[in-house]
C-alpha cells in the first residue's frame, strides 16, 4: 500500500508541475504573444466587446434585459412554468411598449451568461425607429447603420445571425 | 439549414476522430507510440514503476484508489489554502471546508460539479493547479478503466490487465495534452482569455456602465473541461459565458470536442478485440440514442416558452430564448446541452433550468440512461460494455444457451458484476432523491416552485451520480446537506462502477476463448443492435419512470399552469 501512495503523491507532483503550471503558462505566453487583443479580455476604452452593458434611454441600442454584473455571470434559472418569470416578462414588454419598441423574444428573455453582448437583427430594427426618432436621424440612416453592423452567423452557418450593442452603439454615436 | 449544416459538420468531426484518433489511441494504449518519450521515461524512473510490468485487476484498482484518495487531498489542501499561496490577484480567501472537499471530490471523479461560482471563489492557483490538472487526469484515469476491461476481452488466459501508471501517463501525455495545447490556440484566436492578469475594472462614458470583469487563464482550461468530458466552467456561466466560448465556431469545437474519445474508444474496443465491427456495433448503439435525445432536445426549445407566451408575447420564431444566448440561437444551444448531458461532461452553453419541460427532459433523461450514448471519457465504453454482457445473457435466456460475448464465456460472476455496475447509479439517484425531497435541508435547496423545483432536486442526484455535473442551476447546492450528498453519489457513482468493472476485466482476462459455434449470439448484427438498446431503455425507464413523471411529464402536462 505504501508503495501506491508515494507514486500517487510523487505522480500528482510531477503533473501538477507539467499540466498545473507549464501547460497553462505556455498556453499564456502564446495568447499574450500572438492574441493579446483577446486573450486579455477584448477590452476597448468603452468596456470589453465580449461582455453586455446597461443601456438606457431611447438615444442608444439596448441589449437584453441581462443583470449585466460579469462578476455574477448566469441565467436566472427561471423555468418554463415559473409565475416569476411571467410577471418579469410582462414588465419588459410594457416597458419596451412605452418606449415605443415592438417586444422581440431577445428583448424581453434574459440570456446564459447574464452579459449577453449580442442582439439579433430582429431586435435592431424593432429599436430603429424609436432611436431615429430620439436623436432625430433619418430611419434610413439607422437601418444602415444596423445593416453595416450586422455579422452574418460564422462560415455561413454557425449559430445566429447578430449585432454586438457595444459596436453598433459606438457607430451610433459617431453619426452626426 | 443553417442546424443541418452544423449537424453535417459534426459528423464529419467525429468521423475523422473516430477513424484517426482511434488509431492513434490504440498505439497509444499498446505503447507503440513513443515520441514524448523524453518525459515519459523520467517519469516511470521517478515514480519507481517498470512500465513493461503489469498489474492483476487487485493491484490495478488499488492503484487507482490510491492515485484518486491523494488527488482528492491535495485539491482540497489548495482550495483551503489558495488564501496564502501564490496566483491569487483577486485576493480571494480559502474555500469553505464543506465545499472544498464537495469541489476536490467532483473533479477528481470527473464529475465537475460546481457548487460555487468561479469568478467569485476560486485564485488562478486553485483554477490551472487542482481543477484543470484534475480535469486531465480523472479524464486519463477513466479510458484507462475502459482499456483495461477491453484488455480483458482481449486476451487470454492472461493474470494481468495492464498497468494503472503506465495507461494513465500515456493517456494524458499523447492524448489529452497535445489536442488540448492544440486547441487552446484556436479558442484564443477566437477570442477566450488567457492572462493571469486580475479582474479589469471598466467605466463607459457613453453609458455609465461601470463593470469589474473577472478574467484569468481560461481558454487553457476550457478546452480540456471539454475534451476530457469534466465540463467545470472556469465562470459560473459557464459555456455560455462569452469568455469561455466566444463564437459559434468555438461552440462547434466545445461539442466535437467533448463527443470526440468517446466515439474514437469505440474504434478502439473494435481494433482491439479483433473486429471492428464489434466497435461498429457498440457505436451505432450510441449514434442512435444519441440522435433521438437530440431531437427531442432541439425540438422542444424551437417551441415557444409558455412562460412568454403567457405574459403575452407569443410569437416566438426563434423558439425558447430564456437563458440562451444569441449568437448560439435555440437549436445549437440545445445540442450543446444535449451532447454534453449524454457525455458525462455537464457543461452548457444555456440555462438547463430555463429549457422547455421537454428539453429538460431530454438533458435529465439522456444521464439516466447511464451515459452510454456516447458517455464519458472511458465510462461511457465500461458502462455500455456492461450493458452488452447483461444484453448477451437475457439474449441466452431466451434462447436457452450459455452466453458468450467476444469469445468468452459469460457466467454469473460476470453477469453480478455487470448487474452491479448498471444498479449502483438509480439505487443512489432514487434514495437520495427521496431523501432530499423529504428532509426540509433537502426541500430548502429548490429554487422554482412546482414539479420543476421538483426536478431541480432529481436533476442534482442524477447529475451527480453519473458523474456529469450539468445541474439545473437554480438550486442552491452550496449547503452542508447537498455537499456531502452530492459528495457520497459522485464518489460511490464513480468507484462503486469501477471496482465492478475492473474485477469483470480480470475475470474475462483469465478465461479462455471459447471458439463460436453456429448457436452462438452474433453481436456485430443489427439485431445486437436493437436489443442492446432495449435493454438499456428498459432499465432506465423501469427505474425511472415514476420520478420522471413528477418532473418534466407533470410540467409538460401542466398547460397554462403556473407555479
Amino acid at each position: 500500500m505504501l508503495v501506491h501512495l508515494r507514486r500517487a503523491i510523487l505522480t500528482s507532483l510531477i503533473f501538477f508541475v507539467l499540466l498545473g503550471l507549464a501547460y497553462p503558462l505556455v498556453e499564456t505566453a502564446i495568447g499574450q504573444t500572438f492574441f493579446s487583443q483577446t486573450a486579455n479580455g477584448s477590452l476597448t476604452s468603452y468596456g470589453s466587446t465580449l461582455i453586455g452593458q446597461k443601456w438606457t434611454g431611447p438615444k442608444w441600442f439596448q441589449g437584453r434585459p441581462d443583470s449585466y454584473n460579469p462578476m455574477a455571470s448566469g441565467g436566472t434559472n427561471l423555468g418554463p412554468r415559473s409565475k416569476q418569470l411571467v410577471t418579469d416578462v410582462k414588465k419588459q414588454i410594457a416597458l419596451l411598449k412605452k418606449e415605443g419598441i415592438t417586444p422581440t423574444p431577445d428583448l424581453v428573455t434574459t440570456s446564459g451568461s447574464g452579459t449577453d453582448p449580442d442582439i439579433t437583427p430582429t431586435d435592431a430594427y424593432a429599436q430603429a425607429n424609436a432611436v431615429a426618432k430620439a436623436r432625430n436621424l433619418p430611419i434610413k440612416v439607422v437601418d444602415q447603420l444596423i445593416a453595416a453592423n450586422t455579422h452574418q452567423p460564422q462560415f455561413g452557418f454557425l449559430g445566429s445571425s447578430y449585432i454586438n450593442v457595444l459596436q453598433l452603439n459606438l457607430a451610433l454615436a459617431k453619426t452626426k | 439549414m443553417n442546424f443541418a449544416l452544423t449537424v453535417v459538420a459534426l459528423v464529419v468531426l467525429l468521423a475523422i476522430a473516430w477513424r484517426y484518433l482511434g488509431a492513434y489511441m490504440v498505439s497509444v494504449y499498446q505503447g507503440k507510440t513513443k515520441w514524448l518519450r523524453v518525459i515519459e521515461k523520467p517519469i516511470y524512473s521517478i515514480i519507481g514503476v517498470d512500465p513493461e510490468a503489469e498489474q492483476s485487476w487487485q493491484r490495478y484498482s488499488i492503484s487507482l484508489i490510491a492515485f484518486s484518495g491523494v488527488a482528492i487531498l491535495i485539491s482540497y489542501l489548495i482550495f483551503r489554502l489558495q488564501g496564502s499561496l501564490p496566483l491569487n490577484p483577486q485576493h480571494l480567501p480559502g474555500v469553505t471546508p464543506a465545499l472544498a472537499w464537495n469541489t476536490a471530490v467532483s473533479f477528481v471523479t470527473n464529475t465537475n460539479w460546481q457548487s460555487y461560482a468561479g469568478e467569485t471563489t476560486m485564485s488562478y492557483l486553485s483554477q490551472m493547479g487542482a481543477l484543470a490538472v484534475q480535469n486531465f487526469l480523472s479524464a486519463s484515469a477513466g479510458i484507462a478503466i475502459a482499456i483495461a476491461l477491453i484488455r480483458g476481452f482481449s486476451r487470454k488466459e492472461s493474470k494481468t490487465i495492464g498497468n494503472f501508471w503506465v495507461d494513465l501517463v500515456r493517456g494524458t501525455l499523447y492524448v489529452l495534452l497535445p489536442v488540448a495545447f492544440v486547441a487552446a490556440i484556436v479558442f484564443m484566436a477566437q477570442g477566450s482569455l488567457q492572462t493571469l492578469a486580475g479582474p479589469a475594472h471598466i467605466h463607459n462614458i457613453l453609458n455609465g456602465a461601470k463593470q469589474t470583469i473577472p478574467r484569468g487563464p481560461v481558454a487553457s482550461q476550457e478546452v480540456i473541461k471539454q475534451f476530457g468530458t469534466n465540463g467545470g466552467g472556469f465562470f459560473n456561466a459557464n459555456g455560455a459565458s462569452p469568455f469561455e466560448n466566444p463564437t459559434g465556431l468555438t461552440n462547434l469545437l466545445s461539442i466535437a470536442l467533448l463527443l470526440a474519445i468517446p466515439v474514437a474508444l469505440t474504434y478502439v474496443f473494435g481494433k482491439m478485440v479483433g473486429s471492428l465491427r464489434q466497435g461498429v456495433t457498440i457505436l451505432a448503439v450510441m449514434t442512435i440514442i444519441f440522435a433521438s435525445w437530440v431531437a427531442i432536445g432541439t425540438i422542444a426549445e424551437h417551441q415557444p416558452n409558455p412562460a412568454i407566451s403567457a405574459a403575452g408575447l407569443t410569437h416566438q420564431p426563434t423558439g425558447n430564448m430564456e437563458g440562451k444566448e444569441v449568437r448560439f440561437g435555440d437549436t445549437s444551444s440545445a445540442l450543446y446541452n444535449v451532447a454534453s448531458t449524454q457525455t458525462s461532461t455537464g457543461s452548457v452553453d444555456s440555462a438547463n433550468d430555463s429549457y422547455n419541460p421537454m428539453g429538460g427532459f431530454a438533458t435529465l433523461t439522456g444521464m439516466m440512461l447511464g451515459e452510454v450514448s456516447p458517455g464519458g471519457v472511458g465510462s461511457g465504453l465500461y458502462t455500455i460494455l456492461l450493458f452488452a454482457i447483461i444484453t448477451v445473457f437475457l439474449s441466452g435466456l431466451m434462447i436457452g444457451r450459455t452466453p458468450e460475448y467476444l469469445g468468452k464465456k459469460i457466467q454469473a460472476k460476470e453477469v453480478k458484476l455487470a448487474a452491479l455496475g448498471v444498479l449502483v447509479m438509480p439505487i443512489l439517484v432514487l434514495i437520495l432523491t427521496a431523501v432530499a425531497s423529504a428532509l426540509p435541508a433537502g426541500k430548502a435547496g429548490a429554487f422554482n416552485a412546482g414539479p420543476h423545483g421538483f426536478t431541480e432536486i432529481l436533476y442534482t442526484f442524477t447529475s451527480t451520480a453519473n458523474n456529469n455535473g450539468s445541474a439545473f442551476a437554480g438550486i442552491n447546492s452550496n449547503t452542508a446537506f447537498y455537499n456531502i450528498a452530492g459528495s457520497i453519489a459522485m464518489l460511490l457513482g464513480r468507484f462503486a462502477i469501477i471496482i465492478p468493472t475492473l474485477a469483470l476485466a480480470g475475470t474475462l482476462a483469465a478465461k479462455n476463448v471459447v471458439p463460436t459455434s453456429l448457436g452462438t449470439l452474433k453481436t456485430d448484427k443489427p439485431i445486437f443492435i436493437g436489443l442492446t438498446i432495449g435493454v438499456i431503455m428498459i432499465v432506465g425507464a423501469l427505474t425511472f419512470f415514476p420520478a420522471v413523471s413528477l418532473g418534466p411529464i407533470v410540467e409538460q402536462l401542466s398547460h397554462g399552469k403556473f407555479f
